[in-house]
């Protein structure tokens, strides 16, 4: 099974391609993409190592036929994913609420460049953060990780695929340009001490099975070909999969769909913390802005200042609980974020009133500068 | 009861065991052809040696769309437009399966003509039953890229004046390994022509020239008098100069059937196998 893939070793890698060995390790087995930069580096070295290990390559039309084509392969029990950008997430977005409505897992990396439409397509941005959760028409529930290294390229990209397997959802990796295209050091653990979730599959004979069976949260998966003769569809559907109107089991699924994340937030979130046990500012940064702003907050403490870093390694579900806690201790926050402030407003729905919320805004398709987030840092430092 | 009418009962009895009766009744209107469509694709499983679990259907949205819900097999009714790479995402994955799309005209031509043009340039190993019902039944009747020039519509009301597909002589330049069309009113020819996709490795096509209740309502043709009109105007020739197979509304026009193309290229996913052969048997490992 792990014939061709990537040894345990210390690698120096791009994470792009650290994306990729993950992926391969987690299972993942087909991949459909389009060309896009700044994902390029995927869909290329997917095309050499999926074939090595026995796995599928299909480069598509488009972002749509992509994403439908890993939906198509997921549906017959193959691991799969797609990358692109800002141009081709956006593409893939009704297709993203078909992957949430029939329960059906896969992994989309989004890998962000700067601007609204073409944009800076060589250039870093974070502004695809609300569109992450918000892009599908509908009610429904995503899960996002923000990698902030080629290491995490590859560790929240096998995340991503324990992620979907387990819930049943569209998974995506949030990560960006500078993030996609550095390299640095990987280190890839023993294969076995990588947790790897596989589907939960139907444990009744066919005649038995409902593919949708409400009386789990997250039913157990049939794919194409075992004998179950499901029926899937994107439309409102019973526990068999059956289209309805019915006002009954519409409340009953869309609830359903959302409480899979929702009811599990606490177990899917993650972040990590610096110095922020007795700050009285807490900087709050994700991806490669995570990076500069540790490096401004490290700088503040020197000066004398209480200031830490919260990075959240989930932006979907964003780990309220835990920024909670220094809220409740009274720090004020800054977010900072290569975007014009799209996490601040998830920070503001949870803690406005409570504290000062503080945000540094950034569109010149740059990372702010150390320099620069110390001097906000200085400027909005309570005192 | 004779032996006829024996077998007759016991092969309606299989089909309806592929169908999900349950469901009924459909929500296809009296007279639509789609339905026949389905029963001569049910039939061609029956006949075919692949075992039924390991035929799947894919269908997109539209009256025709329907067809995935209906079908006691793994199916799948996906987006807009958006079947045939579904399809090929899971025919690629899985080889062993026989993948089936059927949806509407307005489906994979219109919305998802990108879709259907690369699959036939790639040649995937997918079978496509395109229903052609002149337009987009299920929003009410707009006009399609397979609506006959003239033709009143939701849309057109003064007379369409787009253009249509040709779709039968586009398939065959695409380079299909099997084009043919039928109608409802031959639903032999037409489960035939199905059992010989399913023997197919490439994209195999049939469009379904259908009668719609909501198109001829517009342009004033009662249902029963849109299948007089079918039989009346019919041809079957299986060498026909497709670049005049065009289909218009033209009562002296013959609507030209028949089994029109079948070429043996070799499917992506047959070439992508021999290639993963050859990689694998070289050594792989990291290049
Ligand atoms: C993205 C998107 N756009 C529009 C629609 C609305 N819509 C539903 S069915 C349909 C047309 C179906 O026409 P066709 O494929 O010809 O099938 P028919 O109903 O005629 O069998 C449209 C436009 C949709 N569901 N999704």
């Amino acid at each position: 099974m792990s014939q061709g893939l990537l040894k345990p070793g210390v690698y120096f890698m791009r994470g792009n391609h650290a994306c990729v060995e993950g992926a391969l390790i987690a299972g993942c087995r087909f991949f459909a993409g389009y060309p896009i930069t700044p994902s390029n580096e995927v869909s290329a070295l997917m095309s050499r190592r999926l074939p090595q290990v026995g796995g599928y390559f299909i480069q598509m039309e488009d972002e749509i036929g992509s994403i439908m084509a890993v939906l198509g392969a997921a549906n017959g029990g193959v691991k799969a994913m797609t990358a692109t950008s800002g141009p081709g997430f956006s593409l893939m977005m009704e297709s993203i609420g078909l992957a949430a409505m029939t329960e059906t897992p896969a992994v989309i990396v989004d890998v962000q460049r700067g601007g609204p439409s073409t944009g800076l397509p060589t250039l870093v941005g974070q502004g695809d953060l609300m569109q992450a959760k918000w892009g599908s028409h509908g009610d429904y529930e995503v899960v996002a990780y923000l990698p902030n290294s080629p290491q995490e390229m590859f560790d929240l990209t096998i995340k991503a695929f324990n992620t979907a397997w387990a819930y049943r959802i569209p998974v995506i990796v949030l990560a960006d340009q500078v993030v996609g295209q550095m390299i640095e050091k990987v280190v890839v653990p023993p294969h076995e001490e990588i947790e790897i979730v596989e589907r939960k599959r139907p444990e009744v004979p066919p005649d038995m099975f409902k593919p949708f069976d409400s009386k789990y949260l997250v039913p157990p998966m049939a794919v194409a070909g075992e004998g179950y003769r499901i029926h899937v569809t994107g439309l409102t559907h019973d526990d068999r999969g059956y289209p309805t109107t019915s006002h009954e089991v519409s409340q009953k699924l869309v609830s359903r769909l959302v409480r899979k994340v929702r009811e599990n937030e606490k177990l899917i979130g993650e972040w990590e913390e610096h110095q922020t046990d007795d700050a009285e500012l807490v900087v709050v940064a994700f991806g490669i802005t995570s990076r500069s702003a540790m490096r401004a907050v490290r700088e503040a403490k020197r000066e004398g200042l209480k200031v830490g870093l919260f990075r959240p390694k989930t932006a979907w579900p964003f780990p309220h609980w835990a920024l909670r806690k220094h809220v409740e201790r009274g720090a004020d926050i800054l977010v900072v974020e290569i975007n014009m402030g799209q996490m601040v407003r998830v920070v503001k729905e949870h803690f406005a009133n409570l504290v000062k919320i503080h945000s540094m805004t950034w569109a010149p398709g740059t990372v702010p500068p150390p320099e620069t987030i110390l001097a906000k840092i200085k400027e909005v430092y309570p005192r | 009861m004779s032996r006829l009418e024996l077998v007759k009962r016991t092969r309606t009895d299989e089909i309806r065991s592929l169908l999900r009766t349950e469901r009924f009744p459909h929500i296809w209107c009296p007279g639509c052809g789609i339905g026949v469509a389905l029963k001569c694709y049910a039939e061609a499983i029956l006949k075919s040696d692949i075992p039924v679990e390991k035929h799947i259907i894919v269908s997109g949205i539209g009256c025709s769309g329907r067809a995935a819900g209906y079908m006691r097999l793994d199916g799948y009714h996906v987006t807009h437009g958006r079947p045939i790479p579904f399809a090929v995402g899971l025919k690629t994955a899985r080889p062993d399966l026989e993948v089936t799309v059927f949806s509407g005209d307005g489906d994979l031509l219109t919305i998802g003509g990108n879709h259907f043009i690369h699959a036939v340039r790639r040649n995937d190993d997918i079978n496509v039953i395109m229903i052609n019902n002149f337009t987009y039944g299920m929003t009410g009747g707009q006009y399609s890229a397979t609506t006959p020039n003239g033709a009143r519509t939701l849309t057109s009301p003064y007379g369409f004046i787009e253009g249509t597909f040709n779709v039968p002589y586009m398939v065959a330049a695409l380079g299909a390994n099997f084009v043919a069309r039928w109608t409802p009113l031959h639903d032999r020819e037409l489960t035939r022509a199905i059992q010989e996709m399913f023997k197919i490795d490439g994209f195999a096509f049939i469009e379904v020239v259908s009668p719609c209740l909501i198109f001829g309502e517009m342009n004033n043709i009662p249902p029963l008098e849109m299948l007089k009109h079918f039989r009346k105007r019919c041809v079957i020739d299986h060498d026909a100069d497709l670049s005049k197979v065009g289909l218009s509304t033209d009562p002296d026009q013959p609507i030209v059937l028949g089994n029109f193309v079948r070429r043996d290229r070799p499917s992506y996913q047959t070439r992508y196998r021999e290639l993963m052969e050859k990689i694998r048997g070289g050594g792989g490992g990291r290049g």
